[in-house]
């Protein structure tokens, strides 16, 4: 009983579990199978997000950039297609999820190569791509009817009964899952993160292992910039404004610990899950939406505290020294 | 290869003189810089010079500022606060609110003032508290403090202000010298001394270099913070105080990503992000250079976007400059 408590995953779906429970009992056919479907549809790109933030944070890194990589990989990928509407869907793709890796690395090259706190640095790009947008859209909108029916269609989609976006988000879960848990990559993070000074002494390269947390989490925000420009069929400088907030939080709530070295791929998800029932719920149970913004500082906050009281028994600490940078 | 012999000599009993160091400190950089800034302003624009502009040119930074130098005290001792900016908006929301009921300018100061120091007081609560991470926590209240005026306002606005709430924003105390730019002159001499020449900014100093050191030293360290954010509350409710004045309206996006200008402004003013070490001399130079560059873009006609672009450039070259410059230096010495 008492390992059941621990683990955090599980209270995060009886947390989802007692959310569902109540927004049922105001509104039934918001449990209709159909109608999860679709919360989770409207959830995927949060949940890909998440799983590049996850990567850095698990190395004691912070990416504030994510948002406006994304919007400027969107807009990329937009003008790109209203430029040349016969260029296929997939060199698309690659194209923002180049771009998006690109802008990762710059982000990846400042901490690893100068040592510049990671916080500084994002907040620093995140101003600078915001700015790229403009400058490169000249501050006008990319609307539907610029953009060819095939780019905005693919998100749509439906693949077995599921939308594309659907399947996409699950197959990043299942890569992210992948590299975290089968690859020398994936142990790395946890291990950069864990104890930097262990890290080095086991070999591992400390600066390139966040380099590479930066490229995923880069990748990962450019692809989301193409799905989030064409599922909503328009690009302007301002998408996603503050969202990498949201995906901060979702992080934090699926109990991925902002020191390092702790958290789950199943946590990200929940985490990202749990945001998106409650934008979706809200406005069904009639509660403003402007209400959103408020309750999710309130859940970041919630949840910080809950994380923090457990972490605070995580083990013994041996080598004080080293455990203290 | 130079000898590299190791005689006594190449140690000195003590560090470069005071004129020595002090020409070489970041404060003189920014100094010369804010001085060529200044000087390029004046040439490209035939309109710079004027006092009255010039007094113009300080609402840029003014309401920024005064959230700098308590901001600069907490980033000082190794945390910081992202919820600046929505504690802005907040205490506007609630003076905002406080009109609609019928009160006056002197209870609107009252609880504009109140509202930032609770909102200080959430932040330190559940920062020393709990013992929760500052970055985490404030991200949180960051959407906590804005959320709670979007459930107010929504999309509406409180434009209905009395008129005598102006003079904060808006007056000036004498000639061309505005209150806010007063309230900035003022605020930076108080928190110069508190920082420089107290025990109190000691131990901030102290707390950002090693914490556990402090504790043992007998610093309450936790009360340190608590102090520290509670005043960057209170700064954040002045700063609304000034800007809700200015701008006579309130909207729930009100001083939306000052956070980030804030941070910015006192990186820039030779603030070690990771605690430590900084001042407050450059703290006020860095306010100067950037409303200085942000004016004379302005005058220049620069939409906004494209600063904000040279703002974040600022940010990491001020900081990647000098690393850089001192790996030259020792491959160099080498």
């Amino acid at each position: 009983m008492a390992n059941i408590l621990k683990n955090r995953e599980l209270l995060l779906v009886a947390a989802i579990a007692v959310l569902l429970v109540l927004i049922t009992w105001r509104f039934p056919a918001f449990v209709a199978p159909s109608n999860l479907a679709r919360v989770y549809n409207d959830t995927s790109i949060l949940i890909i997000l998440a799983l590049g933030q996850m990567a850095v944070i698990l190395t004691r890194c912070i990416d504030l950039s994510m948002a406006a990589n994304l919007a400027l990989s969107g807009m990329m990928a937009a003008m790109l297609n209203a430029a040349y509407p016969g260029l296929p869907i997939p060199l698309i793709i690659l194209a923002a999820v180049m771009l998006g890796t690109l802008l990762g690395m710059i982000n990846g090259a400042l901490v690893w190569k100068l040592d510049i706190p990671p916080i500084v640095v994002t907040l620093g790009t995140l101003t600078i791509y915001r700015g790229l947008i403009f400058l490169l859209s000249d501050g006008k909108w990319i609307n539907a009817h610029q953009m060819s029916d095939a780019f905005k269609a693919l998100p749509r989609d439906e693949l077995a009964g599921f939308p594309v976006l659907s399947w996409l988000s699950l197959v990043m879960i299942g890569l992210v899952f992948l590299v975290m848990s089968r690859t020398a990559l994936g142990r790395a993070f946890y291990a950069v993160g864990g104890n930097p000074h262990a890290a080095v002494y086991t070999g591992i390269d400390v600066g390139r292992t966040r380099f590479f947390a930066y490229c995923l989490s880069g990748a990962l925000a450019g692809l989301s910039g193409y799905l989030w420009v064409s599922r909503y069929a328009v690009a302007y400088v301002d998408i996603a404004l503050g969202f990498e907030l949201d995906i901060i939080a979702a992080c934090v709530i699926g109990g991925i610990s902002i020191a390092g070295g702790i958290g789950t791929v199943a946590g990200a998800v929940l985490g990202a899950l749990f945001l998106g029932v409650i934008k979706n719920a809200l406005p069904v149970i009639n509660i403003s939406p402007f209400a959103q913004m408020a309750i999710s500082g309130m859940v970041i906050i919630i949840a910080v505290a809950v994380n923090a009281r457990a972490e605070r028994r995580k083990g013994r600490v041996i080598l004080r020294k080293a455990e203290a940078v | 290869m130079a000898e590299t012999h190791l005689t006594p000599r190449n140690i000195p009993d003590r560090l470069e003189g005071r004129g020595a160091r002090l020409l070489k400190s970041w404060e003189s950089l920014l100094l010369v810089v804010a001085c060529l800034i200044f000087l390029g302003n004046s040439l490209a624009s035939p309109y710079f010079l004027d006092p009255w502009n010039l007094s113009d040119a300080t609402f840029n930074f003014t309401e920024k500022a005064i959230i700098a130098f308590a901001m600069a005290l907490v980033i000082i001792s190794g945390e910081i606060d992202l919820s600046v900016a929505s504690i802005i908006a907040l205490a506007s929301t609630a003076m905002g609110y406080a009109v609609q009921l019928g009160f006056d300018t002197p209870a609107l100061v009252v609880i504009g003032l109140a509202v930032g120091l609770a909102c200080g007081a959430i932040n330190g609560l559940l920062i020393t508290g709990l013992g929760l991470p500052s970055i985490v926590v404030t991200i949180g209240t960051m959407s906590l403090f804005r959320g709670l005026s979007f459930i107010v306002l929504g999309d509406q606005a409180f434009t209905s202000y009395p008129d005598s709430f102006a003079w904060f924003g808006q007056g000036y105390v004498w000639w061309v010298f505005s209150f806010e730019f007063t309230l900035f002159v003022v605020l930076a001499i108080v928190y110069g001394v508190v920082l420089h020449k107290t025990n109190f900014g000691r131990a901030v100093y102290a707390i950002g270099n090693n914490q556990t050191a402090a504790l043992f030293s007998g610093i309450r360290v936790a009360r340190v913070k608590f102090i520290l954010f509670l005043l960057t509350g209170l700064m954040a409710g002045l700063a609304s105080i000034c800007l809700t004045s200015r701008l006579g309206s309130t909207r729930p996006s009100i001083a939306l990503g000052w956070e980030l200008e804030v941070v910015t402004m006192v990186v820039l003013g030779g603030v070690n992000i990771l605690g430590g070490s900084g001042t407050i001399p450059g703290v006020v130079l860095a306010a100067l250079i950037m409303g200085m560059v942000t004016f004379g873009f302005g005058l220049l006609n620069v939409p906004g976007i494209v600063m904000s672009i040279f703002i974040g450039l600022l940010l990491i070259s001020v900081i990647a400059l000098p690393i850089l410059w001192r790996r030259a230096r020792r491959r160099l010495a080498h």
